[in-house]
């Protein structure tokens, strides 16, 4: 079993939908402990992704999809999130490259090469409180499941699975990046707006795939 | 909101120099960066490119990359930005420009309205890249300047100010002048006396400070009526001591005190 070009176009539509029902709690988490415009931020974004995708032709390959997310978000969500996401899916693009199916090791090359352009841009490792802390553990269950011989729906819910578990896990945390990293002990208690939208976006990977 | 930026100015302001880029958050920071820095570097290429397109604080992408091609001299671009998010799109920007244009660009980590000004004077005064990048970072270290120390409670410009010469060598060339005009050596004529005093080849100090960079200079906060000792030490220097001298006494084209 793989997965083509229409999970991707399905996985930025699932985005944009769960991004935008959870707009409120981004923005209330961001308000917390960074600027308060993350959600807002993310919401236009995929807004302007899901306008990018109608203009997609049908035989586009997955690696182009990717691409073409990545522009638009760079340059429409403002703030660091822009270039954080907008790198994660160029770099998962050129992971791609020009295939067209994607079998579980290339799910899991994809999630692995979006992190690494995370942590590239954003210099940031586990534990500081970024959304690192949710991508990380979820390219790590990603690849243990494609070892166990999962396929790609089963790799892409382990990895989900994972990131909704390292976002909670940034609660206790004190931030070392960004805006929230003024904030020193007061930022323990609150959950990094970063690692929640990943896990949402995960999250998106794994529902576009069970439809697949 | 941006007008401000290039339209107001001929396309071939900066040919030679170094240009400039202010990233921030917002479009009127950026803007009034500029409107500091032309003052002291009026025939620099300095672009402010801040806050969202549609008007919000925030920084944009489309709106950085801009300013990267248009602060594009061939001479080099050196960036400066606010906070965080401001170096994240700075460096995205970056790396979609062409090889050729990526090469010259160089994203400064340094305070942004120090680190903007030094760098904006430096160009100026003609400075390649590197000299450019190392005039903005040395806006990093200029902040323990003011520190009052605990043992003579005096600030550590009052205490160059007063301290006896070290043990001069033979060559040792030193005026002693006063600041007559009405701002003293501060803002454009500290400008122009660290201008001047990238002319010369020669090593010069002024009350101990260096006379090449402006925040050392205009840390010492020499105003009217203050005296300013003019220093080198080089073989070379006396003529460079004379001409900053010259140019002290000289009132800088100011009304006098």
């Amino acid at each position: 079993m793989s997965l083509d070009a229409t999970w991707v176009v399905e996985w930025m539509r699932h985005s944009a939908r769960v991004l935008a029902e959870n707009r409120a709690e981004l923005g209330t988490l961001d308000r917390e402990i960074g600027d308060g415009d993350h959600g807002e931020n993310m919401d236009r974004g995929f807004i302007a992704v899901l306008s990018e995708l109608d203009a997609i032709p049908d035989d586009a390959t997955p690696g182009e999809v990717l691409r073409r997310a990545a522009m638009t978000l760079i340059s429409t969500i403002g703030g660091a999130a822009g270039p954080l996401y907008g790198t994660a899916l160029l770099k998962a693009s050129d992971a791609v490259g020009s295939e067209t199916q994607l079998d579980g090791a290339s799910i899991v090359a994809l999630l692995r090469a979006a992190r690494d352009g995370i942590v590239l841009r954003g210099k940031a490792e586990v534990g500081e409180k970024t959304m690192v802390d949710s991508w990380t553990p979820a390219v790590d269950a990603a690849s243990s499941a494609e070892g166990a011989g999962e396929s790609p729906a089963g790799i892409l819910r382990a990895a989900a699975e994972a990131g909704s578990a390292g976002a909670e896990a940034t609660e206790p945390l004190i931030a070392r990046k960004g805006r929230a990293s003024y904030l020193g002990e007061r930022a323990i208690g609150h959950r990094d707006p970063g690692a929640q939208s990943t896990a949402l976006i995960l999250h998106a990977a794994a529902d576009a795939a069970r439809n697949a | 909101m941006h007008e401000a930026r290039g339209e107001n100015r001929p396309s071939d302001t900066g040919a030679g120099r170094v240009g400039i880029v202010f990233v921030s958050h917002s479009a009127r920071l950026a803007e009034g960066l500029v409107e500091l820095a032309s003052q002291m570097a009026p025939a620099t290429r300095l672009i402010a490119a801040g806050g969202t397109a549609d008007g919000r604080i925030g920084t944009s992408f489309d709106a950085v990359s801009a300013a990267l091609r248009e602060a594009n001299t061939g001479r080099g671009v050196v960036v400066l930005c606010d906070l965080g998010s401001a170096i994240l799109i700075a460096a995205t920007a970056r790396d979609f420009l062409d090889d050729e244009e990526r090469e010259g660009v160089y994203i400064v980590d340094a305070p942004l309205v120090e680190g903007g000004v030094a760098a904006a004077v430096a160009a100026e005064g003609g400075a390649d890249r590197l000299g450019v990048v190392a005039a903005a970072e040395s806006a990093r270290t200029s902040w323990t300047a003011p520190a009052v120390s605990a043992e003579s409670g005096k600030s550590p410009t009052e205490a160059v100010m007063t301290a006896p010469v070290e043990a001069a060598p033979d060559i040792r060339y030193a005026r002693t002048v006063t600041l007559i005009n009405v701002s003293g050596l501060h803002a454009r004529p500290a400008a122009e006396f660290v201008r001047l005093a990238n002319t010369f080849p020669a090593k010069v100090t002024v009350n101990g400070k260096d006379a090449k960079s402006l925040l050392s200079i205009m840390g010492l906060a020499l105003v009217a009526g203050a005296t300013a000792e003019i220093v080198s030490a080089d073989a070379s220097g006396q003529e460079a001591v004379d001409a900053l001298a010259d140019l002290v006494e000289s009132g800088f084209g100011e009304e006098r005190a």
